[in-house]
């Protein structure tokens, strides 16, 4: 008998017109294409985007040039040059991430301790040159001061899992 | 002067006059099939597909058209200058020469709408199909690339292989019609019973046999191996680019019309309406023609969506092991029945 079936199915086709029929019924179905430029998808709180350099509600900022993350980069993309300030606190007087080496892998932020460099939600930061990517202190702090809002609120998201 | 004009001058104006007017809207179909390829296909994967170019995305094909206008041809240095040239050119040119005698619909006095009414049109469109597979060799053959002759070997195997089980299609055909005149065979399919009377439901396994042919033959899904991007990268035409490439691209895709239009005329009764009575006999038999092409296109499209590709051993055991003993048992089934019951078509014209 399974041998009349197999040769039934095989003769008759079934098993390509019920294929067509798959298609024919997802042909109707509505299309789940985000409309990239004018929607976008949901990220995750732990979106791992462009980096930034956070500073505390008066104005501080953050890093203390402990230079873990310099440490822990595996691929060598942060250079952090620091001395005392003039008040005796340790500042980093030179902070540079190169974009292009970054490999994003979260682990800067994950050694900071004072959540200081985090990467934050925004991954639309392509440039016409190279140079652009070299990123300097001036420009991590005022992805900080810009992304502010969307970092702080994504801390406090992922933090219960930390 | 005047006698020149009307017995020479004329003539030749008014065929080329026909000429444009069949193959500017062929033209049109093919861009418009790129754009209808890509919608079909995206709302079956659940996208959208090309949404950017003008409403719907229905200038898409004009955009894509200019952009290979205006990039430039490159001729690789080892290549045969010549053969590379002309090879995309036999291709579009054939897909295009068939179209003369593919009859479009009926004259008032019953004659039909056709370029040239000749006697062996199944001979003629199937002899212009098949030297189809002289623009992919010379093309795989004179880029002087591997990947390109590979595409070509194939393409050429596969091409010969289906035309074997085509032939014997058309035969089975040909024997109830009993002529070789392509608006005859529209002419046979035509009865009280409407769509009935078409050829694709007394030959409904043939219907079959001949579209599945006509994919392999057009070289689409899933029996697209001479251009599989996956190993081929693009098959034969790899090594083309802008203009060279675009006439290509055109001649396949006039091919898959023509290969539409031959499975409307031979069993879904070319211009016909499908039922032989007011509301539909309104509509011109172009239209239904234009129609029934679609549908066919339609279905060139959704296997697309539907059927992952063959490997090519499958193609050969399909091509020849299956499509051409099941044929062949069909021609002479086929012929006994009709002389069984004396149905023999008495010899028309």
């Amino acid at each position: 008998m399974s041998f009349i079936d197999r040769t039934a199915r095989t003769v008759f086709l079934s098993e390509l017109v019920s294929g067509l029929a798959l298609t024919f019924r997802y042909m109707f179905k509505p299309t789940v294409t985000v409309n990239y430029p004018y929607e976008k998808g949901p990220l995750s709180p732990r979106f791992r985007g462009e980096h930034a350099l956070r500073r505390y509600p008066n104005g501080e900022e953050r890093c203390i040039a402990c230079k873990l993350c310099e440490a822990i980069c595996p691929a060598q993309a942060i250079t952090i040059e620091a001395e005392p300030r003039d008040d005796g606190s340790r500042r980093t007087t030179r902070y540079d991430i190169d974009m292009v080496k970054c490999i994003y892998c979260g682990y800067c932020q994950e050694a900071c301790p004072v959540d200081a460099i985090v990467e934050g939600p925004n991954f639309e930061f392509s440039t016409e040159t190279r140079e652009e990517l070299l990123y300097n202190k001036e420009k991590l702090l005022a992805n900080g001061d810009r992304w502010e809002t969307e970092l702080a609120a994504n801390l406090a998201a992922d933090a219960p899992y930390r | 002067m005047a006698e020149m004009w009307s017995g020479y001058l004329w003539p030749t104006l008014w065929i080329v006059i026909q000429i444009v007017a069949i193959v500017l809207p062929l033209l049109l179909a093919v861009a418009y099939l790129t754009l209808a390829e890509r919608k079909v296909i995206a709302s079956m994967h659940l996208r959208k597909g090309p949404n950017v170019v003008g409403p719907f995305g229905l200038l898409q094909p004009m955009a894509d058209g200019m952009k290979l206008f205006l990039k430039e041809t490159i001729i690789p240095s080892g290549a045969n200058r010549a053969v590379f040239v002309i090879a995309p050119m036999i291709t579009f040119i054939l897909s295009l020469v068939a179209w003369a005698v593919i009859p479009f619909g009926q004259h008032t006095d019953g004659s039909p709408i056709v370029l040239a009414d000749i006697n062996v049109g199944i001979l003629y469109l199937f002899a212009i199909s098949s030297l189809g597979v002289y623009g992919i060799i010379m093309a795989g053959w004179a880029s002087n690339s591997k990947y390109a002759f590979l595409g070509a070997l194939r393409s050429a195997a596969q091409m010969v292989s289906y035309e074997v089980a085509i032939g014997f299609v058309i035969i089975t055909v040909l024997l109830c019609v009993g002529s070789l005149n392509l608006s005859k065979i529209i002419e046979a399919q035509s009865g009280p019973y409407g769509l009935l009377h078409w050829f694709a439901f007394p030959l409904l396994p043939m219907a079959v046999i001949f579209f599945v042919s006509a994919l392999a033959e057009t070289n689409r899904h899933p029996f697209d191996l001479p251009e599989a991007e996956a190993e081929l990268v693009s098959g034969y035409n790899v090594e083309y680019s802008a203009m060279t490439f675009a006439l290509f691209f055109l001649g396949e895709y006039a091919n898959m019309i023509l290969m539409s239009a031959m499975t409307s005329v031979l069993f879904l009764g070319g211009w016909l309406s499908p039922l032989p009575f007011p509301p539909f006999t309104w509509i011109p038999g172009p239209i239904w023609f234009a129609f029934k092409i679609a549908a066919c296109l339609f279905v060139f499209l959704w296997v697309r969506a539907t059927f992952p590709r063959y490997r090519y051993d499958q193609l050969m055991r399909l091509g020849w092991k299956v499509f051409l003993p099941i044929s062949l048992v069909a021609v002479v089934v086929v012929a006994g029945v009709l002389l069984a019951f004396d149905w023999i078509p008495k010899p028309v014209g």
